[in-house]
């Protein structure tokens, strides 16, 4: 029974997510506390339910990487699931299952983050666990290269497979020269097919320390008690000396990049990409706040603008979108994307999502616009709080990016000044056709792909 | 922020959700409206919003025969023009009152569902949206036109994934000409037409066959006075006949080339009801055999012991009748062969020996004690409660639950997989790979 999805497109990509991170109410609660080891621990009370969510964040991503070396921060994700002195290979997942709780594990290009969700009288348990592991990972080889080859189909299954993930990663990869968000998370085959047990293991002893960490707690807990238990459970390890981290620029980009991705699909994909502010001092984020508000005019609710003119009416696309993070510990692209209808091409489709900005950039948007987006936004600020992971992610991301959860009023407050002049001013300043970077997928018919053993062909270019 | 990779994929969420449950009890209140939809609410004041969603028996099962395909557009185009309104100004208005309307179409239903503010002026406008979008959806024609030609767009792209092939082989495999094998096609969606919308709404969007599910910042009064204002005005027709159970399906291995750098594998067969007899065995031996993520058998032989495969896993998914039991496994395609034959043998031998007491302790474990974490927000609350409502489950269902998961024993659990998982009914699908296309005979069955 395959399930019978609509094949609509529902809602925003990208942006809501934003939004739910950029806002927030100040409250008593979160409580925050630094250990004498210097990790950080924030907790937030949510008493709704007997269900808490336990995450450590480690300040370290795949840009931390070096070339050659691409997919460890991941890699090493994985291995923290084979042991330490006390557990063996898989133990840490019984351990958790027992108690009920489920867990899992992320890797950003700007964090490594695991979590446990569990009911409260476990929390505990929880902390041990991670501290464990924090210092006392342990595997054999054995254990290495086995995992190296699920990380290796996590990669065929992701990517490989997945034309348009191909296309994502050759437009960052073109997007940037310099800023290591040129790199995969997931890391090339080609590095993943030389990784050695040593680079996982320096990667875990440089950056897997408390003074690295972030312990974040949402759910049915005191906060007191969970100071308590954080400083019995974390507070005896002793902090690393961390290495200096060097903050990698991008030269300015002097000419449009162009790049196509050849696979197996049945209609082309086309992706553009320009170079924009990463949201650094609040006092002086205007921009950051535009732009934000420009991705959710063109693709914020059904009725915005890519959806309503490109899909809608024209009928040029089959799915148009928009996405802009800002908020990063690297540089920050603006992105439009989207499919084309049968009978359009990559090109048209190109002149048209440009056309949009081009639009922005000469009439403007309008109130009623304006006035939607922000009331999205505040409605968003009511709905998270019905999540406890979401609460908990919120925390985490805007730890890493280097701010902290008592900055959600001013994210708030940010978006809510925004004008409209303000939006057509960044869709003026920051979109010229030289600092854009392209990227498509030109289908291969399935008739005359042949299975291949190697990945699928790339060709890359500069200029049409 | 860039996008994530994560250690593991979720789907045991997906197989549970199936299932699960709360510790702290789930207060439902339970009425039948004035006009005939059955409400189900539960009360809660912690935030000021409001989820409400109506269910409908309006799902894939009752395409016509050679339209599959309807009932998902139906659905679809709900909000593609309704009442004095057209699509944009739907939209729009969704948009300036922050309210969210959501859900889709299975097999067996049809859900719309809808997130506002509890405040009274944003909730009202935010009900009568709803209400003119259930009970006046104009389907205009353009709109069905350009809908139609996205879909068949959506549906060619498909056709050349290997996941989507797989699936698409699988459902059709395993259900043959049961209504849950009737999967749209580019044929079946080019015959659709604004008429077959408008007969399926008017057919199937039925106040009497309605559930109402409302969680959230309101009183039971106000309650009362949202689900009639939203079905008041729906159609009155009749019911429609019950659904058939399928047929089994003969064993076969199905195997179709396609260049992909993944053979992507499904194994299975019909199996689960909503109200199956067997319920709780099926549920605890499959957490054991491939529904509890990274401590189940099936991840343990393919992907911690010999690294073949980033997600191996097996979930039953309930329906109205025998939804299917489904393993599944993506591996590089030249190695395909080899994990098949893992996940035969570790099925081969859970069928013969049956789960270990260790391994049936752990499974009622999880599932007892992570009971509470399922019902922890009121989106999952509503989801539980909807799915409760529209099969018709009993009340206490949530209470039942955790009472009856304890209670199963190893000898239970084999018991039940031996008589419902059979290998002589067992089909696999492989994509991916060199191998000729074409169905291949099976080999002699497994035990």
């Amino acid at each position: 029974m395959a399930t019978k999805q609509p094949t609509r497109r529902c809602g925003a990509r990208g942006w809501l997510g934003i939004v739910l991170m950029a806002a927030g109410v100040a409250w008593a609660n979160p409580y925050e506390t630094t250990l004498g080891n210097g990790m950080k621990v924030i907790v937030k009370e949510d008493r709704r339910a007997p269900s808490v969510v336990h995450m450590v964040w480690y300040k370290v991503g795949a840009m931390d990487e070096v070339d050659g070396h691409s997919g460890v921060a991941h890699l090493l994700e994985h291995m923290m699931f084979k042991g330490t002195k006390k557990l063996g290979p898989g133990e840490f997942n019984r351990q958790v299952a027992a108690v009920g709780g489920r867990d899992n594990a992320f890797t950003s290009s700007d964090y490594t983050a695991y979590f446990q969700q569990v009911p409260p009288g476990e929390l505990g348990r929880m902390m041990q666990l991670e501290a464990d592991r924090m210092r006392n990972l342990r595997w054999s080889d054995e254990e290495f290269h086995k995992e190296l080859e699920v990380v290796k189909e996590e990669r065929r299954l992701r990517t490989e497979d997945k034309p348009q993930a191909l296309v994502h990663e050759q437009l960052e990869a073109s997007a940037f020269l310099a800023h290591p968000y040129r790199r995969p998370i997931i890391g090339w085959m080609t590095d993943l097919d030389a990784m050695r047990p040593a680079d996982a293991w320096a990667w875990y002893r440089t950056w897997y320390a408390p003074n690295n960490a972030t312990l974040v707690v949402v759910g049915d807990v005191d906060h007191r008690k969970v100071f308590e238990q954080a400083k019995r459970e974390f507070g005896g390890l002793a902090p690393s000396v961390l290495p200096p981290r060097r903050e990698i620029g991008e030269p300015e980009q002097r000419g449009r990049r162009e790049s196509a991705v050849r696979a197996p699909a049945e209609l082309p994909y086309v992706a553009l990409a320009w170079h924009v502010p990463t949201v650094r001092n609040l006092a002086d984020a205007r921009d950051f706040f535009a732009l934000q508000v420009l991705a959710a005019v063109l693709d914020g609710y059904d009725g915005a603008r890519l959806n309503t003119r490109l899909v809608r009416e024209q009928r040029l696309a089959v799915s148009a979108g928009a996405g802009y993070g800002g908020m990063a510990r690297g540089a920050s692209l603006f992105i439009l994307d989207g499919t084309p209808t049968p009978g359009h091409t990559v090109a048209e489709l190109e002149t048209a999502l440009r056309g949009e900005i081009a639009r922005i950039r000469d009439q403007g948007i309008t109130e009623a616009e304006l006035a939607r987006v922000k009331a999205q936004a505040m409605a968003a600020e009511v709905y998270k709080r019905d999540s406890l992971m979401g609460q908990a992610m919120e925390i985490g991301m805007l730890e890493m990016a280097g701010f902290s959860w008592r900055d959600e009023q001013r994210f708030l407050e940010g978006l809510r000044a925004v004008s409209a002049a303000d939006v057509q001013a960044v869709a003026a300043r920051f979109f010229a056709a030289e600092g854009m970077t392209v990227a498509s997928l030109d289908p291969l018919p399935l008739a005359a792909a042949k299975p291949r053993a190697k990945g699928p062909a790339v060709r890359h270019g500069g200029g049409e | 922020m860039k996008r994530l990779v994560s250690q593991f994929l979720w789907f045991v969420a997906s197989g549970f959700l199936a299932a699960g449950p709360s510790w702290a009890a789930v207060d439902i209140q339970s009425w039948t409206a004035p006009s005939g939809a059955r409400v189900f609410f539960v009360e809660s004041h912690a935030l000021p919003m409001v989820d409400v969603q109506v269910d409908f028996a309006a799902g894939g099962a009752l395409d016509p025969a050679d339209k599959a395909g309807v009932a998902a557009l139906t659905r679809a185009l709900l909000d593609g023009g309704a009442g004095a309104l057209d699509e944009a100004a739907i939209s729009d208005r969704l948009a300036d009152l922050g309210a969210r309307v959501g859900g889709g179409a299975d097999d067996d239903r049809a859900s719309v569902s809808l997130r506002t503010l509890s405040s009274a002026a944003q909730r009202d406008a935010a009900v009568d949206l709803l209400r003119t979008l259930l009970t006046e959806p104009t389907f205009p024609v353009a709109v069905v036109d350009r809908e139609r030609a996205r879909t068949l767009a959506g549906l060619k792209e498909a056709e050349t994934r290997p996941d989507s092939i797989a699936a698409r082989r699988f459902s059709a495999a395993i259900y043959g000409s049961h209504p849950y094998g009737n999967d749209p096609t580019q044929e079946s969606v080019a015959r659709i037409t604004r008429e077959d919308l408008v007969a399926f709404h008017q057919g199937h969007y039925r106040a009497p066959g309605a559930s109402v599910t409302l969680v959230g910042d309101i009183d039971r009064g106000e309650a009362a006075r949202i689900a009639q204002v939203l079905t008041a005005g729906l159609p009155t027709g009749e019911p429609p006949p019950p659904l058939a159970a399928p047929e089994l399906p003969a064993e076969s291995v199905i195997r179709v080339a396609h260049p992909s750098a993944q053979a992507h594998i499904l194994a299975g067969m019909p199996v689960l009801a909503r109200d199956d007899p067997d319920y709780f065995p099926l549920l605890v031996g499959n957490y054991v055999l491939g529904g509890g993520g990274f401590v189940s058998r099936l991840t343990h032989e393919v992907r911690e012991r010999r690294g073949l495969a980033y997600s191996a896993y097996s979930y039953l998914h309930p329906a109205q009748v025998a939804g299917p039991f489904q393993i599944g496994l993506q591996t590089k395609a030249s190695q395909a062969d080899l994990a098949l034959g893992v996940v035969n043998e570790t099925v081969r031998g859970f069928l013969d020996k049956g789960p270990t007491a260790a391994e049936v302790a752990a499974a009622k474990s999880n599932i007892v004690n992570g009971f509470g974490l399922r019902l922890d927000s009121n989106r999952k609350i509503l989801d539980y409660v909807a799915m409760i409502g529209f099969y018709r489950l009993p009340l206490d269902w949530l209470e039942v639950y955790p009472k009856a998961v304890p209670k199963v024993t190893g000898a239970d659990i084999q018991d039940a997989f031996r008589r419902r998982i059979d290998p002589r009914h067992m089909v696999t699908v492989v994509v991916g790979g060199t191998e000729a296309q074409g169905d291949t005979p099976a080999p002699s069955a497994p035990k």
